[in-house]
């Protein structure tokens, strides 16, 4: 009976969980599925779903008027730049505070959170100003920085919590065996904390990768990425959904398909730490 | 002079030689619309004509106005071209941020430009921007519902009329709206629709002295009618729709008039796109014989920053994209009906352009609206659809939501325009006017 009950029970989770699933991929799938429309299908009423005439004009005309593999590349290096430099300043960062906190700590982390409270546009003259001085408008390495800086506090959070899960008394014996900082850092703790290592990291590239207020703000022609490459496709006056469709698809492949053979490591580390 | 000092000038010589015959290259940041994509697709004839590279960067039109209003008010110089519209010239303008185009060829022939055009991208009598497009505002119909509503569009229709045919023409059980109008909040949307709208009604945003005049009898009128027609014969949740929504029902037989942008008749007439292709009609704005009528006038239009490096070719670059050759070329190519319209005099004297349906009533609807006097009682400011102040766009975004929750439902028009009142007398009151 009871093992009736819980065979009942699974079903209703997994149906439930595929319905949540299907519910939260379904944008995506009509981005998707929209991308291969002509410009009437897509705004046909009542939509249609799959029953259209399928072509792949719109990814030809994409491609015709974009260099797309520019801004792929721009994106490349923009997330996965900042996303490294975040992580080489973090990793001290939240050793620190996880193994030698201060009476601060607590108010220094809730301090770092807070920055990410400020609306981002607050500090766009500032920030513009600045970069117009030291010349990195319309740079990768301009935009890695203010990424980096922005994704901050979430890396330093997310290590902070999986590092606390770490007894402490590990690393010391590790010192008493005579392991400077480096080694601890390096060899001890950095190899127990590498699914939370690594789901902070894909998580940082896909809020490297997604993020479009900076890299819109701060490019021009040369170091914009796929956010500006999306962006070009938007207009308010003229229906251009396929074809922006086809930009977007084109635009999150990539990072789809990174997440999908990840899945296991995200899920991992997501529900290591105290990212529970 | 020895061998060391001969090599050292050759370098030196080749090294001037090689800079004389680099080729410039201009940034130029437009917005996405048809037009401005057909013009990036000729560059290379540009290219190819003067030696000079062009880089696009393309975004949507309030990103891009976002994106060039930081630049140029912090000096950036991300830009050497800008397309901007009305609302920014003759503010820019004022403030020295763009280079004066009065130094154009004989060629170029400024002469030509509409004189609503060139007034509305002047400040002070000096042309600012030059406009590779213009466009205003008219009803776009079907002349199938409009005859079997047994009625017959004038040309020059009233409100009243306009009312009573479109409820005539609805018809919930098929699925079919009297009209379809602007009503999504946004300055550049439903605020722009309900602005002109206003012209007609006798109401303006501020009087002589830059009170607002939210108040007014006019503005209720203005409210009480657009209201009162939309619940009548509106598409549902109309108060959300904005110029792509209607495209997009007027396109699929949903709208039985649709007022907006003339820009659209291109793409309603388009029978790759638009299910009615073959039955649409076009009449200019409606008015209610207070001698304004609701149409706008809006203009994208190309400008050179002030500080850039490289003003001599934007120059050329912009004598090329917003000139009768550039016009004779798409023709040339893509037909008279895809050329871009309501920028200069000769295009609507040209007897192939002139076969263009809609070409008539949209030099009709550009030439009748004044931005100089874009009311019916005096104005302090220049603009049919907005008000040529830095404070509009905040003020109106604000007040255009205040509206868009009064066409849904959630205020009375009273009460929208009680806050509207208050938001502009209290933003006018802060900025010192």
């Amino acid at each position: 009976m009871a093992r009736a009950v819980t065979r009942r029970r699974k079903t209703i989770n997994t149906a439930l969980a595929w319905g949540i699933g299907l519910l939260i991929f379904f944008p995506i799938l009509w981005t998707i599925l929209t991308s291969f429309k002509t410009e009437g299908d897509a705004i046909a009423y009542p939509p249609k779903f799959l029953f259209f005439d399928w072509t792949l004009e719109n990814y030809a005309i994409v491609q015709e008027r974009s260099d797309y593999m520019r801004y792929l590349w721009n994106s490349v290096i923009i997330a996965g730049g900042s996303t490294l430099l975040g992580i080489l300043v973090a990793i001290p960062a939240a050793w620190s505070m996880a193994f030698v906190p201060s009476k601060r700590t607590k108010d220094i982390l809730m301090w770092m959170l807070s920055t990410k409270m400020l609306p981002a546009v607050g500090v766009l003259y500032p920030i513009y100003l600045m970069f117009i001085q030291l010349g990195l408008l319309d740079t990768r390495i301009g935009l890695v920085i203010v990424l980096m800086l922005i994704n901050l506090p979430i890396i330093v959070w997310m290590l902070y919590t999986y590092f606390k899960e770490i007894p402490g008394e590990i690393l010391e014996a590790a010192r008493m065996d005579g392991a400077t900082l480096k080694s601890e850092i390096l060899y001890v703790l950095t190899p127990m904390a590498i699914p939370g290592i690594a789901s902070t990291i894909l998580l940082n590239i896909i809020l490297a990768w997604n993020e479009a207020f900076w890299t819109l703000n701060l490019t021009a022609a040369k170091a914009g990425p796929l956010t500006a490459f999306i962006a070009s496709y938007s207009s308010p006056e003229g229906l251009f959904y396929a074809k922006l469709s086809a930009a977007s698809t084109m635009a999150i492949a990539p990072i789809l398909i990174m997440g999908w053979f990840s899945q296991k490591q995200l899920v991992r580390g997501l529900t290591f730490g105290a990212v529970k | 002079m020895n061998t060391t000092m001969r090599v050292l000038l050759g370098a030196t010589a080749l090294c001037m030689a090689t800079g004389m015959v680099q080729a410039e290259t201009l940034t130029i940041a437009t917005v996405n619309n048809g037009d401005m994509i057909r013009m990036q697709g000729y560059t290379p004839e540009f290219t190819a004509a003067t030696g000079i590279e062009v880089n696009w960067v393309t975004l949507e039109e309030n990103v891009l106005r976002q994106r060039v209003t930081t630049d140029i008010t912090t000096k950036g110089g991300q830009f050497d071209i800008m397309t901007i519209g009305m609302y920014e010239t003759p503010i820019w303008g004022k403030n020295g941020w763009l280079v004066p185009l009065n130094d154009l060829s004989a060629e170029y022939d400024v002469g030509d430009i509409l004189p609503a055009m060139a007034g509305g991208l002047s400040y002070d009598g000096t042309l600012y921007a030059a406009p590779f497009y213009g466009e205003s505002s008219m009803v776009m119909y079907r002349t199938d519902l409009m005859e079997k509503a047994g009625l017959e569009m004038p040309e020059a229709p009233t409100w009243d009329f306009i009312r009573q045919a479109a409820a005539a023409m609805t018809d919930r059980a098929n699925d079919i709206n009297g009209i379809c109008l602007r009503g999504k909040a946004g300055w550049g949307e439903g605020g722009a629709f309900i602005t002109a709208m206003s012209n007609s009604f006798g109401a303006r945003w501020f009087d002589e002295e830059w009170k607002p005049t939210f108040d007014s009898e006019a503005w209720l009128n203005t409210l009480t009618f657009f209201k009162g027609m939309m619940d009548e014969s509106g598409p549902a949740g109309y108060a959300t729709n904005g110029f792509n929504e209607n495209l997009s029902l007027f396109q699929q037989g949903k709208c039985g008039m649709w007022i907006d942008a003339t820009v659209a008749a291109s793409f309603v007439t388009n029978a790759n796109d638009s299910t009615v292709a073959d039955s649409v009609g076009f009449a200019l704005a409606p008015d209610n014989g207070l001698g304004k009528r609701s149409n706008w006038l809006w203009a994208w239009a190309l400008a050179i920053p002030a500080g850039t490096q490289k003003e001599a070719e934007a120059k050329q670059f912009i004598e090329w994209a917003t000139s009768k050759g550039y016009i004779e070329m798409v023709a040339a190519k893509e037909g008279w009906a895809n050329v871009p319209p309501g920028a200069r005099i000769s295009l609507y004297e040209n007897p192939e352009y002139q076969a263009v349906p809609f070409a008539k009533v949209t030099l009709d609807s550009i030439l009748s609206a004044d931005p100089n006097s874009p009311t019916v009682d005096p104005v302090p400011y220049v603009g049919v659809q907005f008000a040529a102040i830095p404070e509009f766009a905040g003020i109106a975004t604000d007040v255009s939501q205040e509206f868009a929750a009064a066409y849904a439902g959630q205020q009375t028009v009273e009460e929208a325009l009680a806050k509207a009142q208050q938001i502009a007398a209290d933003a006018m009151e802060a900025a010192g006017y």
